[in-house]
């Protein structure tokens, strides 16, 4: 049989029980009210409970036993799993009609159930941060028993080429030995960052200030909605635009003042970053500067003070804590975009500090990885995990940094809004 | 030192002329961001419009014995390069299902070429001066002319730019957004609700909120890395997948609907609760029964905005393997297929120059849907928000 049959056939019989209990235990309980003995809970409450003993231990089993089936390679015929789990679930209906008593608290039972699941569910995003940390660092670890550590923090050349062949037990045809110096990469992705915070940070904190001090309201509710569409549109449209459109214009531009411009420069990839972060900027500097205190801004103003003065002396130093933490949570976002780079950027690792010359990221070669046909043990292909490794462990640091700027703010201006 | 007024009023001046520059220096900058915002959406107008049109012409079309072996053989010599060679092998399949077509003669519009396409919207071709005269006379002639592009929406991929379509890529993902709001939407509901309304403030909750927060932070590649060591490795989901990619996505945008929800239950006041607690209700009847039907458009709101920021994804999927080449629209969840923003990455990797308008026509169609989804999610808000 299939696996999709016996997941049909599996839920099926379980919905028949379910209903089955269900129904009987409604049925009895009706019975014991209406022969006059007063009960804990209602009809319906017993029925529910009937329907969560039969069917809850039952998937319990079942899922227990395909994922040993699946994960520990163990032998059991799926027909008798299947048929286990029918018993415990046959045998939870049991259970469950002999506890419908009058004594029994079926509502505080069916309580204490649903708060568990939901605590289950809460486990999953925790379950999804070690999935992340597992995965990574295992194949990571992989990867340093291959290629030495040191060599791939510290290394300049990063030439992952003759790999494959190594994996495939030629290595002695390569012509050239494989190297995985990450420097290149970093250097890259710093560039790149560095264009799009200076692009960002200038227009999008420019953009909060006029917001929150100067705009009127009607300007305000109009102009926040269109700045987040610039947050909505997919990377790989930026990506595109990107590639087909700026680098072209930097490229004339640059051959305007005689200088040399690659199609795949750092310009362009980043420039429109830049532009993609603007409303993270925005809108996390905006909650700021609203959330200083207006009595700080009457006493500048009655002091004599411009408003010019008062935002650059007043208002700006007090909200200087929450725009740095989201210029850092905006960089975090820099550091690991991909879709950009990975279209517009170039493929050559590249040191060099001339942003007109075409330099490649750590994203981009995580893509470039995983993307082509090595098989999945080749050191090129792990490398995409180690690379992961220090892509998450900044963007950790950047993130938890951001969030302890914000709480010594919030803090400090007793803001519960942020 | 001693000022006059003059001097004193001169330095007012200057302050208040600095003062009405950064006034005009951050409107400017605003202005900016709009400007962009204006030339981003013209340029992907003027790539992408010519997209939804597309080349035909009026040819002799003759169903003879031959044209069963040799498509080409259907049209006469001098137009045979015009035609689209995906167009033509389609034809000897349709003498096949329709017998009364063998021996018979016609007029038909049929897909013209690509190259022959891009020369009749003024764009950059590789026609030789021949072919073009060609062209011009049968556009003279009333027998080429742009019409609307159904195969752009009615076929799959193709390595011809004329045959080239999105529909493969809109089912796909269709499928793989059903997979992610069946994942994620019950789990990241019932997490937000555990958070909320049941969770006591112990050390146990507060990870599970500073772990929700880092996950919303986290860039969005390193789940596709989750995704290909723990789903496709490990749990041997196929590779290409919509599941996978569905699955992947999910708990991307898990954080998103967590977070949301929370804001959504926390709006509710506690007078509904008191309320429901006075009159005997268990803590999940109330959250049942009162909280959750009155915090539902913002729930939905939330789950809109993190499906729509899921369906613009690409750079997990194509970790988990979700940009292969898909020319027939796959119909299960276990089959490889792609994306469109996937098919956009694909599209705007082909060299050929008629696929740069395609790429565009297809972000048109992905920004139009996008849109129309945050659009949807703000009139929600609007009209079912209340103020308490």
């Amino acid at each position: 049989m299939q696996t999709n049959q016996l997941i049909l056939l599996f839920s099926g019989a379980l919905l028949v029980l379910g209903l089955i209990a269900f129904f009987m235990g409604r049925a009895k309980a009706a019975k014991v009210r209406a022969a006059g003995t007063a009960m804990y809970a209602q009809p319906d409450q017993y029925a529910w409970f009937a329907a969560l003993a039969t069917a809850g231990p039952a998937v319990a089993v079942g899922a227990i036993g395909s994922f040993a089936l699946l994960l520990m390679g163990a032998e059991i015929p799926t027909l008798y799993l299947l048929a286990g789990s029918l018993v415990v679930a046959a045998a939870g209906m049991m259970v469950a009609m002999m506890q419908v008593r009058p004594d029994f608290h079926a509502r505080k039972a069916i309580e204490k159930t649903i708060r568990w699941i939901l605590a289950g569910a809460a486990m999953i995003s925790i379950f999804t941060t070690f999935g992340i940390l597992f995965s990574i660092i295992t194949e990571a670890l992989r990867f340093f028993q291959m290629e030495g550590f040191w060599d791939f923090i510290t290394g300049t050349t990063w030439n992952p080429g003759a790999s494959f062949l190594a994996a495939a037990g030629r290595a002695e045809e390569g012509a050239t030995a494989a190297e995985f110096g990450s420097v290149p990469l970093f250097a890259g992705t710093f560039m790149i960052t560095l264009v799009a915070m200076l692009v960002a940070i200038p227009v999008g904190l420019m953009s909060a200030i006029y917001m929150s001090e100067f705009a009127p309201a009607r300007v305000r509710t109009i102009a926040k909605p269109v700045l987040e569409v610039l947050a909505g549109i997919p990377t790989v449209v930026y990506g595109f635009f990107a590639a087909i459109t700026v680098a072209p214009i930097i490229v004339d531009v640059a051959g305007a003042f005689g200088l040399e411009a690659s199609f795949n420069n750092a310009l362009a990839p980043g420039i429109v970053m830049g532009i993609m972060i603007i409303p993270f900027i925005s809108s996390l500097s905006d909650d700021v500067i609203n959330a200083v205190p207006d009595s700080m801004r009457q006493g500048s103003l009655a002091l004599g003070m411009t408003r010019a003065e008062t935002i650059k002396d007043v208002v700006v130093p007090a909200a200087l804590p929450g725009i740095i933490s989201a210029s850092l949570l905006a960089m975090s976002r820099a550091l690991g975009e991909t879709m950009i780079v990975v279209m517009a950027a170039g493929m050559r690792p590249n040191l060099t500090a001339n942003p007109l010359e075409d330099m490649t990221t750590v994203t981009v070669r995580i893509v470039a990885a995983l993307t082509g046909d090595q098989e999945f043990a080749s050191a090129e292909t792990l490398s995409a995990f180690a690379l992961g490794l220090v892509l998450f462990v900044v963007t950790l640091a950047l993130n938890m940094v951001s969030v302890i700027m914000i709480r010594r703010f919030r803090e400090k201006y007793r803001s519960n809004n942020l | 030192m001693r000022q006059s007024f003059d001097e004193i009023s001169a330095q007012l001046k200057r302050r208040h002329r600095k003062s009405a520059r950064l006034k005009w220096m951050s409107m400017g900058a605003l202005g900016l961001a709009g400007v962009f915002l204006v030339f981003f959406f013209t340029d992907m107008l003027i790539k992408g419009l010519p997209a939804f049109q597309q080349a035909q012409i009026q040819v002799q079309v003759d169903y003879n014995e031959m044209a069963q072996e040799i498509p080409l053989a259907a049209v006469e010599e001098e137009v045979r390069p015009l035609v689209s060679r995906g167009y033509l092998r389609l034809i000897p399949g349709r003498m096949e299902d329709n017998a009364d077509l063998l021996g018979t003669t016609r007029m038909e519009w049929v897909l013209a070429d690509g190259q022959v396409d891009q020369y009749l919207k003024g764009h950059h071709n590789n026609l030789s001066a021949s072919e073009q005269a060609v062209v011009d006379e049968l556009a003279a002639n009333g027998r080429a002319e742009l019409k609307f592009n159904t195969t752009f929406f009615s076929r799959g991929d193709s390595k011809m730019p004329e045959l080239a379509g999105i529909a493969s890529a809109a089912m796909g993902t269709v499928m793989t957004l059903l997979v992610t709001l069946v994942v994620a939407f019950p789990i990241g509901v019932m997490t937000a609700v555990y958070l909320e309304e049941f969770a006591p403030d112990n050390r146990f909750t507060q990870i599970i909120e500073i772990n929700i927060n880092n996950l919303a932070a986290i860039p969005s590649i390193l789940f596709g890395l989750l995704g290909l060591a723990i789903f496709i490795n490990f749990f041997g989901v196929p590779r290409s997948s919509p599941l996978v990619g569905g699955l992947t996505l999910a708990l991307m945008t898990l954080p998103v609907i967590i977070i949301s929800t929370r804001t959504a239950l926390r709006s509710v006041p506690e007078d509904i609760r008191h309320a429901a607690f006075g009159v005997g209700c268990s803590r999940w009847q109330v959250v049942r029964d009162h909280v959750l039907p009155v915090s539902m458009p913002g729930i939905m709101t939330g789950s809109i905005i993190g499906l729509a920021q899921a369906m613009g994804e690409t750079a997990p999927l194509i970790i988990v393997g979700m940009v292969a080449f898909i020319p027939d629209v796959s119909a299960t969840i276990t089959e490889a297929a792609t994306v469109l923003p996937a098919q956009i990455f694909t599209w705007a990797g082909e060299p050929d120059r008629a696929f740069t308008e395609k790429t565009a026509g297809g972000i048109l169609v992905l920004l139009t849907i996008l849109i129309t989804l945050n659009a949807t999610a703000v009139v929600l808000r609007k009209k079912f928000e209340r103020r308490w």
